[in-house]
């Protein structure tokens, strides 16, 4: 690996996150949990009902994944990021909670990146299609809640130098608007 | 007529829906290569250089190139004198993606639209069947992701908007997609027929091995033109800010009705996955 990753284990605390900027690639170490949208849906309903989550989300980074399922042998399939957006509506929630962090692909609304700032949470992003890569870095998962849903199953991971890039810090900056302004040739 | 059991085709399938998820196309692992040569920022080649890694992984390990096995597209073209025998020909594709799903390891993705329970064996499938001279079976198979899908439109433009507007549309899509869809892309433009053959003619143009421009000169430059204007929007690879952003545009055009000008565009992941097979 290079040498200009920031090494973080979760949970991840306000100074953690603070010291991140867009653009900074991190190594996550630690447990993670996953969820997608189904299981988003459930865990926000959950909250409204005044139920408890599957997990403590205080400290804790969720990656937006629905993993394909293990080969004999070997803790997870291919597991690469899904699209993020479509966990937008229900994101603010969990990060007004304490998470601290999510990884996905693609942008975030700017509710989420407005919640980032003022909860201070990180939006990671993780290389989509890179799930055969990504899953090495993934040694052990369990589902935890949730089984019915699946590929969708909220799932607990042990990863060890899982490599994602910061795409919204808790500044409110935005990796895909500013890489965009440096790389856009204008006419 | 010749006779073809429908076993065949159901091992067929089978087959293709794992070697199509395990086996990135070369083209498409070239062109990647090339885009790293081409790409001007430095996280951008670092995310094409872990793209072809991840290939190379999967392609060594026998696993799914991307955790989206997507949905099975498949495109029949059935010779007009082959006669199917030993069963329903539809229940033996559906057959094929099931246990293609299943003992190759691959996500299931199918679920029902509102209460999104999941299916369970990634059927049904999206079968397109076109009935061709001859005696042959082709089968050609698309795992389609959610991902990049989500992306397409289709526009019905007015007639007036013409080819200037086809072009401004598509890259207009394109900079609305930033890094949704999984960038680098390519990107499938359908122009022409109704509604639904414009996506039909877009999904078909995605099928087109990468390099090969459309034979009609003014569509291929037409491509080109689409392409440089795409990459010049700076989005780049993961959308993190570079200079390749699609690997190339192809365009498929046929006649529409006078009142319409049909426009879709299909985008595709750059695990743009795809095998096929002739019984």
């Amino acid at each position: 690996m290079a040498e200009d990753y920031i090494r973080l284990t979760t949970p991840l605390s306000d100074e953690d996150v603070e010291r991140l900027k867009i653009g900074d690639r991190v190594l996550l170490n630690g447990v993670i949990y996953t969820g997608r949208d189904a299981a988003h849906k459930r865990m926000v309903e959950a909250l409204d009902k005044g139920e408890d989550l599957p997990f403590d989300v205080r400290g804790q980074v969720i990656y937006f994944v629905g993993p394909t399922p293990a080969k004999p042998g070997k803790p997870i399939g291919s597991a690469g990021p899904t699209t993020s957006y479509r966990m937008d509506p229900y994101s603010p929630k969990l990060i007004a909670l304490g998470l601290k962090g999510m990884i996905g692909k693609g942008g975030r609304s700017q509710e989420v990146i407005d919640a980032c700032v003022k909860y201070k949470c990180v939006y990671f992003g993780a290389i989509g299609g890179a799930g055969a890569l990504l899953a090495k870095q993934i040694k052990k998962a369990e589902v935890i809640a949730y089984e019915d849903l699946g590929p969708e199953a909220v799932r607990r991971l042990e990863v060890e130098d899982f490599p994602v890039i910061v795409v919204n810090d808790v500044y409110g900056n935005d990796l895909e608007k500013e890489g965009r302004n440096q790389y856009e040739v204008k006419e | 007529m010749r006779e073809v059991n429908v076993s065949e085709v159901t091992e067929a399938v089978k087959k293709l829906c794992m070697d199509a998820n395990y086996y990135l196309p070369e083209d498409v692992y070239n062109a990647l290569q090339e885009a790293v040569q081409k790409e001007r920022s430095p996280v951008g080649r670092f995310v094409l250089e872990q793209i072809l890694r991840n290939a190379d992984i999967a392609r060594e390990e026998q696993v799914p190139i991307c955790q989206d096995c997507g949905l099975a597209v498949i495109f029949m073209e059935i010779g007009q004198d082959v006669k199917f025998v030993g069963g329903d020909l539809k229940e033996a594709i559906y057959e094929g993606v099931r246990q293609g799903y299943k003992e190759g390891y691959l996500r299931k993705s199918t679920c029902h639209p509102f209460t999104r329970a999941n299916v369970g064996d990634n059927t049904p499938p999206v079968v397109h069947y076109d009935i061709v001279p001859g005696d042959k079976v082709r089968i050609v198979l698309a795992p389609k992701g959610g991902g990049s899908e989500n992306m397409s439109r289709v526009m019905m433009l007015k007639p007036a908007d013409g080819l200037e507007g086809v072009k401004d549309y598509v890259v207009q899509r394109c900079s609305e997609c930033g890094g949704n869809p999984c960038p680098p892309v390519i990107v499938g433009v359908g122009v022409g027929g109704t509604f639904e053959r414009s996506a039909f003619l877009a999904k078909k143009a995605l099928l087109r091995p990468l390099g090969r421009p459309n034979p009609d000169l003014e569509l291929a430059a037409a491509e080109q033109e689409m392409l440089e204007r795409i990459n010049k929007l700076g989005m780049g690879p993961m959308g993190w800010g570079g200079t390749v952003y699609a690997l190339a545009v192809h365009f498929e055009m046929e006649p529409c009705h006078i009142a319409s000008l049909p426009c879709a565009v299909n985008i595709n992941c750059h695990a743009a996955r795809h095998k096929e097979v002739t019984i």
